[in-house]
């Protein structure tokens, strides 16, 4: 099935904010914003619903937490436990003050990788991943704003939203 | 122009409590039961947590200055009145010191032991070792001059800051007060350590912690922000300080949460190294406490660890005036616990109670540190008028 996409590219993040302000009010949905730097506030205006990356990262640092606990209680409770300065060894209980530091490092190591890689997959910014970016000067001092199309009134409509709100280039595409 | 009006109802609390606090020192000075040594320990143990409050609130101010923060523009004028309690519990912890020298010459009954009898080597080595530091006209000298420094600077900061609101050309008085903040920060991060070993570490006189004066600073930061929130929140309900939203609750709820945790880490990480190495002149701190302050000690680590890790770890909590509110009260009264044994096992020793006294003068200065900081906050606008991060303060959200 084929998609037509109105592209329309700004020079000014402000223009860009009063486009999608506008557009979003008209009812259209926004597909993607491209853009050299974040601009403040445009996800908003989207409409994109809040990261869910922090549940994540509460997941990965349990898993992190549990994984850490289970290793160092079967290795030095379970397996054989080590006398280390006379220290009580023979539970869980008696050696958690000197586990701590471990539990803590587990548990940052698994959380934030696990949040970087799960970032990099959600977002497809692999090795090799050929980019989706559509015109190489959104890299630069361009803004663009991608909007779905679904008939040839929403075509005339879009392209006189974006050009009323200063686009400096309108593009109708067909992928 | 907004003002607070200190109203006649929350005048008369604050009597109330004033006339509890006291009602309890009459009845401590009467009570046979209760010695000098409890009487005055709990002196400086209010007089030492009000005073960490003030001070918290004054690094926080001179914080926010020196990293040039924007969103704390809103909130200035509370963590500014906060910090003018300052001087009064600067008083009640040198009266604390001045007894104490006055009783050692005759009595051991006293909150510094080291100061009986202290320096002569054939009565306890380890403190006449430790005489050219310890001695009783350094530490009352070094007082004096820290906690004069400490008030006339944050006395400096705020009046330029109220200043900026009376002119136009705001913006070297700005720059001003950047200037004294860093200097500030510098000499409070130095002299905060040894204020922290004279008035808290001295009275385990034979022991001795390197880590302590960070905990007591973080303790101090903590706290001074918990209190801004109270009354930041008190403000909002009286319907003032129309800028600040649930985005700067947030932040302060941050605050919060992150020295809550950086709270843990440094308590645990002293209380790990002095398990793990088991040294016998390092071990007895916490053994004192552990054996007979039990209930205290571990109610007290759990509740300011764990609370809120657990609770304000969400974002949609840190974003509500009720959670921020008890988590912030019950914080609040388990660092004084903390305090409480801070000061109590190397001063009154085993025999320890938390009677009518030790409640009524807390509720006491409850009462006059609430009196200083609504008065200093009726004095001048609520809200700031000109400052150079004003605008950013207003929008900001995350």
């Amino acid at each position: 099935m084929s998609h037509t996409y109105v592209h329309a590219l700004y020079n000014d993040d402000d223009r860009l904010k009063e486009g999608a302000t506008k557009v979003r009010g008209l009812g259209y949905s926004i597909k993607e914003v491209f853009s050299p730097f974040p601009v403040h506030g445009i996800d908003k205006i989207m409409g994109l619903n809040r990261t869910r990356i922090s549940i994540c990262c509460f997941i990965y640092g349990c898993t992190g937490f549990s994984l850490a606990l289970w290793m160092i209680s079967y290795m030095s409770v379970y397996d054989w436990p080590i006398d280390i300065g006379g220290k009580p060894n023979f539970t869980i209980y008696h050696n958690l003050p000197s586990w701590i530091p471990i539990l803590f490092e587990s548990t940052v190591l698994c959380s934030a990788h696990g949040m970087a890689i799960t970032f990099l997959l959600r977002s497809w910014l692999l090795p090799g991943v050929s980019p989706k970016n559509p015109d190489p000067r959104t890299t630069d001092d361009h803004f663009l704003m991608v909007m779905p199309a679904y008939s040839e009134g929403d075509i005339t409509k879009l392209t006189a939203a974006a050009k009323e709100t200063g686009a400096v280039e309108i593009k109708t595409v067909h992928a | 122009m907004n003002y607070y009006t200190f109203s006649s109802k929350a005048k008369t609390t604050t009597y109330v409590l004033m006339g509890l606090g006291l009602i309890a020192i009459v009845f401590g000075l009467l009570n046979g039961d209760i010695s000098s040594t409890r009487f005055w320990a709990n002196f400086l143990l209010e007089g030492a947590f009000f005073t960490f409050i003030s001070l918290g609130a004054i690094f926080f101010m001179s914080l926010q200055y020196v990293a040039m923060a924007g969103w704390s523009v809103v909130v200035k004028r509370v963590y500014e009145a906060v910090g003018r309690f300052l001087p009064f519990g600067l008083i009640t912890i040198f009266l604390v010191l001045i007894v104490s020298v006055i009783r050692s010459k005759t009595s051991n009954d006293i909150v510094y032991h080291w100061m009986h009898k202290g320096t002569d080597p054939l009565y306890d080595e380890l403190v006449a070792k430790k005489s050219m530091w310890m001695n009783i006209p350094f530490v009352l000298f070094r007082t004096v001059i820290v906690g004069g420094i400490w008030v006339y600077m944050a006395n400096v900061m705020r009046k330029r800051s109220i200043e900026m609101d009376l002119t136009n050309d705001y913006l070297p008085l700005h720059y001003k007060n950047l200037m004294t903040s860093a200097f500030y920060i510098i000499f409070f991060g130095i002299t905060e350590q040894f204020m922290a070993w004279d008035w808290i570490m001295a009275i385990d006189a034979n022991w001795h912690s390197t880590l302590f004066g960070w905990y007591i600073f973080d303790d101090m930061w903590l706290t001074g922000v918990i209190v801004t929130v109270l009354f930041t929140i008190y403000l909002r309900r009286k319907g003032l300080l129309k800028n600040v939203n649930a985005n700067h609750m947030h932040n302060l709820g941050l605050w919060m949460f992150a020295l809550s945790i950086l709270w843990g880490y440094l308590w645990f990480f002293q209380f790990m190294f002095y398990w793990y190495t088991n040294i016998p002149d390092e071990v007895v701190y916490f053994q004192a406490r552990i054996d007979h302050y039990r209930c205290i000690f571990w109610i007290m680590f759990c509740v300011n660890l764990l609370l809120p890790l657990i609770v304000l770890m969400t974002r949609d909590t840190k974003r509500n005036d009720k959670y921020l509110v008890i988590i912030g009260s019950i914080l609040l009264i388990t660092h004084w616990l903390d305090a409480y044994i801070w000061i109590m096992p190397g001063s009154i020793g085993v025999e320890w109670h938390i009677g009518f006294y030790e409640i009524g003068l807390a509720l006491g200065f409850i009462g006059f540190f609430t009196y200083v900081v609504l008065s200093s906050l009726a004095k001048v606008p609520i809200e700031v008028k000109n400052h150079p991060y004003l605008e950013e303060s207003v929008h900001h959200h995350n």
